[in-house]
Formats: structure tokens, C-alpha cells, sequence
């Protein structure tokens, strides 16, 4: 176990240890003590190590990672795993405003609850939020998938593309072109694995699914003249 | 960007450190607003208002003052001086006339607040800098709100720097910037409203001053600030007994509460507030978009 104290060593030396991490490399669990809030802690990670941060953080933490498995044991501010590619992050707390925004891959886990535009242009990742997120959650989501146990703020999913998103509670509103669509068994299946990667307490039936109505991004012959 | 700080004690034995606590939260934010820095801090309520002005000629403005002050309202008055800034104490009812009086006798000065707990420093500077001409981290009271400025919408000047006063014991912070508020200006000042500055947010204060001078509450005030006011807002507003937190309904200027026993604070960041005392077990939150909260004692 390596162990390292930002609040002495400084945030610099932190990323700069762990982004020289090689895929083979022995150390492979890192903990890191007191990272009272600061932004970008563990950012640009592309190693299988394991990293638990004791305590909250400021913005960006765990931004663009690869491969690498992130645990905050604290909140975590705006942009937690921002481009993701791929790896896991685990939040054990709230996440603030776009968290997980444009991932392109690997698996978010917000315990708390996550506040507005969550997934904000997703491109692949998987984000499973424990309780509640806010406004304009999955703006422009392209591909991936959302998991959202509580409730869903104002414009779920607006000029969603093609992430699937899914809610257990009530959706305050949604967003343009986003609707309400029919939960197949193919569904269940995904939601059944992300919830047990998730370690979420939820079981699949008790969602609803929403997806894009296509109406917004396709061209549509008869607006031709509207060009 | 911007920095906003803000400290609401409920446990008094604090109130002597108020200064200091809020200082260290101030510094902080510096990343956030390296321009300029200013406090609104709320000390004990005495049986005289206070006007707190500022002059960029101090040593010349302020010799004098009290004496020239004290004659034409024909009542005491007192003057407490603090680098650019002084205190003047004075009677309940002298507040408008010495306002009057003040334009007259030294044209330069600018009133940063009145009211009978308020006191507003704010000067241009990085904000440890601005801390320590103010001595601010000896200062005690109840509640304060802090600001550290990055300019986006005007000048970097000391009228440009938060807090800005809205009514007696009241001011407002902000961090954002308002697009309609040269529109909203024309209008203001056809209605007869002071407005100094080019500044975006001396329009929002004055705003709100409209609305209270017209019969609306503080908290009706906010709320309809959320359909007048276009742009982006995270507002503190500082009141006699408490504070007050609104954001617009877009939310993307960040906003972290914590509440203990002890006390609710507010930062633009939780760095600022993770010095405070038993901030670990706190309740840490986000407040909510287009909703209006307060603490009050």
C-alpha cells in the first residue's frame, strides 16, 4: 500500500506518482490522506491500480481516466471522471454539476446523489447513481448508459441522442425529444448487471426507461424547405 | 468566476473569531478572484447607526470629518478610521440627512454601508493583501459574507469590488454575470435609482433595492430577481439577523452549504470550507436551483 499526503507533498506529485504507473507496475493500491477539497486529484490515471481517496474533493477528481479504479470516500465537485475512457470511480458521497460529462467509457458509482447536468454529453460510460440528480441530466447523451435509483431533475435527457437512460422514481420533466420508452428483457439484463457492479440495492423491474424519440438529430424530408 | 465566502454563527462563543474564520475562507477563494476582495461583516447591534465610507484620499477626508459631519447634523457623531475606510457612528435618525451631508462636504467619499451592524471593506488587491490593511481577522460579529473578484463585466475598481449595500443592514454578493443589465439600468435610473458604476451586479443590488423600497420583501425580492434578472447568479445577500442564498435556475456557478451545530457556512468551493471546525461531520449540500433560502438568528 502506498500512501500519500497531499496536504505535504502536494497535488503535483500526486499525479505526477500516478500517471507513471505502468500497466505491470507492483504498486497497485494507493491511498491518498487529505485532499480537503482539491481540484484534479487523480486525474489522467492509465494503470490497473487501485487509488481511495480519504476524504472530499474540489473539481475534475479522477477526470479522464483509464483503467484505474478511483474510491472517494468523501463529495467530490464539478466534473468527477470528466471523460472517462474507461476504469471505475467510485463516489461514496454527492457528486456536484456534470459529473461523468462526455465519458467516453468505463463505470461511474455516484452512493449519494448527483446535482445537474450528470452525464451531460456522455459518449459511452456507464453511470450508476445511487440517489437523485439534478437539472438537465444527459443534455446531448450519445451513447452509454444512465442508472438513476431516486428521482431525475427538470429536462431529463434533452437532445438525447443515443445513451439509454433509467429511472426508478419520478422525473420532473423531460427534456426535448426525450421519451418515456418500453423496458424489453434485453433491458432488465443490462440494468440487472450495472445495479450488481454498482452495488445497488434496486431491482430492474422497478424502473422506467427513456431514450431518444430521433425526432430532433434525423432529417426529416418533409422540413425540407425549412433549409 | 468569482469567490463567494459566507459564515452564519449559531454558537456565539465563535463570534470573537468570526474575522479570523472568515479571512482564511476568503483567502482561499483567491484562485477564484484574484482582482479584488471585500467583507460585509455583521458585529454587535449598539444603540447608534453606522455609515462605513471609503475615500481614496483618506489622510485628507477623513481628518476632519466627524466635527464637519456633527455640525450640520447638529449631533454627535464619531468616526472609527480603518485604512481607506471609516466608520462613522451617529443617531438612528441622522442616517438620510448625514447621506445628504456627506455629498456636500467631501464629494469623493463613497458610502459603502449603513446600518446599525454592518460594516463593508472592500478594496482592489489580491485578497490576503486586502485581509490585512483591514485587519479583518480580528474582527467579531455574527454572521459576514465574504467576495474575491474576477472582473468580467467592468473595471477593476474599489466600486466594482463586493459587497454592494442594498438597503440598511443589507448587502449582496455575486458570482456570474448579468447580460440584461444595461437595459435594466435605463430603466432603474428612469425610476430614479442611484447607480454609480457600469458594474452588472451594482444594477442587481439596486434591483433589489427598487423592489424593497416598493413594498417587497427581501425574500420576494430574490424570487423575483429569478424572472427579471438574465444571466447567471449564485446571490448571497447579507441581512441584519442572517443570510440568504438564490441561484438562477441554470445553476452552473457553483455553490457548496455546510451546517453543523455551530454554524451554516457557504463557498463557491468546499476548499473553503474544509479549515472550519467539525467540518467532517457536517451536512454538506448543493443548494438547489431558482430556490430562495435564509438563515436567521
Amino acid at each position: 500500500m502506498q500512501s500519500y499526503d497531499v496536504a505535504e507533498q502536494g497535488l503535483r506529485g500526486l499525479n505526477a506518482a500516478l500517471q507513471a504507473q505502468s500497466t505491470e507496475t507492483n504498486q497497485t493500491q494507493w491511498q491518498v490522506q487529505n485532499p480537503k477539497g482539491s481540484h484534479a486529484i487523480a486525474v489522467g490515471l492509465d494503470a490497473p491500480i487501485e487509488v481511495t481517496v480519504k476524504g472530499s474533493t474540489g473539481y475534475y477528481c479522477a477526470g479522464m481516466n483509464q483503467q484505474a479504479t478511483v474510491r472517494v470516500e468523501g463529495s467530490v465537485g464539478p466534473g468527477v471522471a470528466e471523460n472517462m475512457m474507461s476504469g471505475t470511480v467510485i463516489v461514496e458521497g454527492d457528486a456536484s454539476q456534470y459529473a461523468g460529462a462526455t465519458g467516453h467509457g468505463g463505470l461511474l458509482v455516484i452512493k449519494g446523489n448527483a446535482s445537474s447536468r450528470c452525464g451531460i454529453s456522455m459518449k459511452g460510460i456507464d453511470i450508476v447513481v445511487h440517489g437523485n440528480i439534478g437539472h438537465m441530466s444527459a443534455f446531448m447523451a450519445q451513447a452509454g448508459t444512465l442508472v438513476v435509483c431516486g428521482d431525475a431533475g427538470d429536462a431529463l435527457g434533452d437532445s438525447l441522442y443515443e445513451a439509454r437512460l433509467f429511472v426508478r422514481g419520478s422525473v420532473r420533466s423531460l427534456g426535448a425529444d426525450c421519451i418515456e420508452k418500453e423496458m424489453r428483457p434485453e433491458h432488465l439484463t443490462l440494468l440487472a448487471d450495472l445495479l450488481e457492479r454498482a452495488g445497488a440495492d434496486a431491482k430492474p423491474e422497478e424502473f422506467k426507461r427513456y431514450g431518444s424519440a430521433r425526432q430532433l438529430y434525423n432529417f426529416d424530408v418533409d422540413n425540407a424547405a425549412e433549409y | 468566476m468569482c469567490g463567494i465566502v459566507g459564515l452564519f454563527l449559531k454558537d456565539k462563543t465563535l463570534e470573537p473569531q468570526l474575522g479570523a474564520m472568515l479571512t482564511d475562507m476568503l483567502i482561499t477563494m483567491t484562485d477564484r478572484g484574484p482582482d479584488s476582495a471585500g467583507i460585509a461583516i455583521y458585529g454587535p447591534v449598539g444603540d447608534q447607526a453606522k455609515l462605513t465610507v471609503q475615500s481614496d484620499n483618506p489622510d485628507a477626508d477623513f481628518q476632519t470629518l466627524a466635527e464637519d459631519l456633527a455640525d450640520v447634523l447638529t449631533s454627535p457623531v464619531s468616526l472609527g478610521r480603518n485604512d481607506t475606510h471609516a466608520v462613522l457612528s451617529m443617531a438612528n435618525d441622522k442616517v438620510s440627512a448625514a447621506r445628504q451631508a456627506l455629498r456636500e462636504l467631501r464629494p469623493g467619499l463613497r458610502i459603502m454601508s449603513d446600518g446599525d451592524a454592518i460594516e463593508i471593506y472592500k478594496e482592489v488587491g489580491l485578497p490576503r493583501e486586502v485581509a490585512e490593511r483591514f485587519q479583518l481577522t480580528s474582527m467579531s460579529g455574527s454572521h459576514g459574507i465574504g467576495h474575491t473578484r474576477m472582473a468580467t463585466e467592468s473595471a477593476v475598481t474599489t466600486e466594482g469590488a463586493h459587497p454592494f449595500n442594498t438597503g440598511a443592514d443589507q448587502c449582496l454578493v455575486h458570482n456570474g454575470s448579468l447580460s440584461n443589465h444595461n437595459a435594466l439600468r435605463r430603466k432603474l435610473m428612469r425610476e430614479g435609482v442611484r447607480i454609480e458604476s457600469m458594474n452588472d451586479t451594482e444594477v442587481g443590488a439596486a434591483y433589489l433595492t427598487w423592489k424593497m423600497q416598493n413594498g417587497a420583501t427581501l425574500g420576494e425580492a430574490l424570487e423575483s430577481s429569478l424572472h427579471d434578472l438574465d444571466g447567471f447568479f449564485t446571490f448571497v445577500v447579507g441581512t441584519k439577523d442572517g443570510f440568504g442564498v438564490v441561484r438562477d435556475p441554470i445553476a452552473c456557478k457553483p455553490a457548496v452549504m455546510a451546517e453543523t451545530d455551530q454554524y451554516v457556512a457557504f463557498g463557491s468551493e468546499y476548499r473553503a470550507l474544509v479549515k472550519l471546525p467539525g467540518i467532517e461531520d457536517a451536512r454538506v449540500w448543493e443548494p438547489e436551483p431558482a430556490t430562495v433560502y435564509f438563515w436567521s438568528h
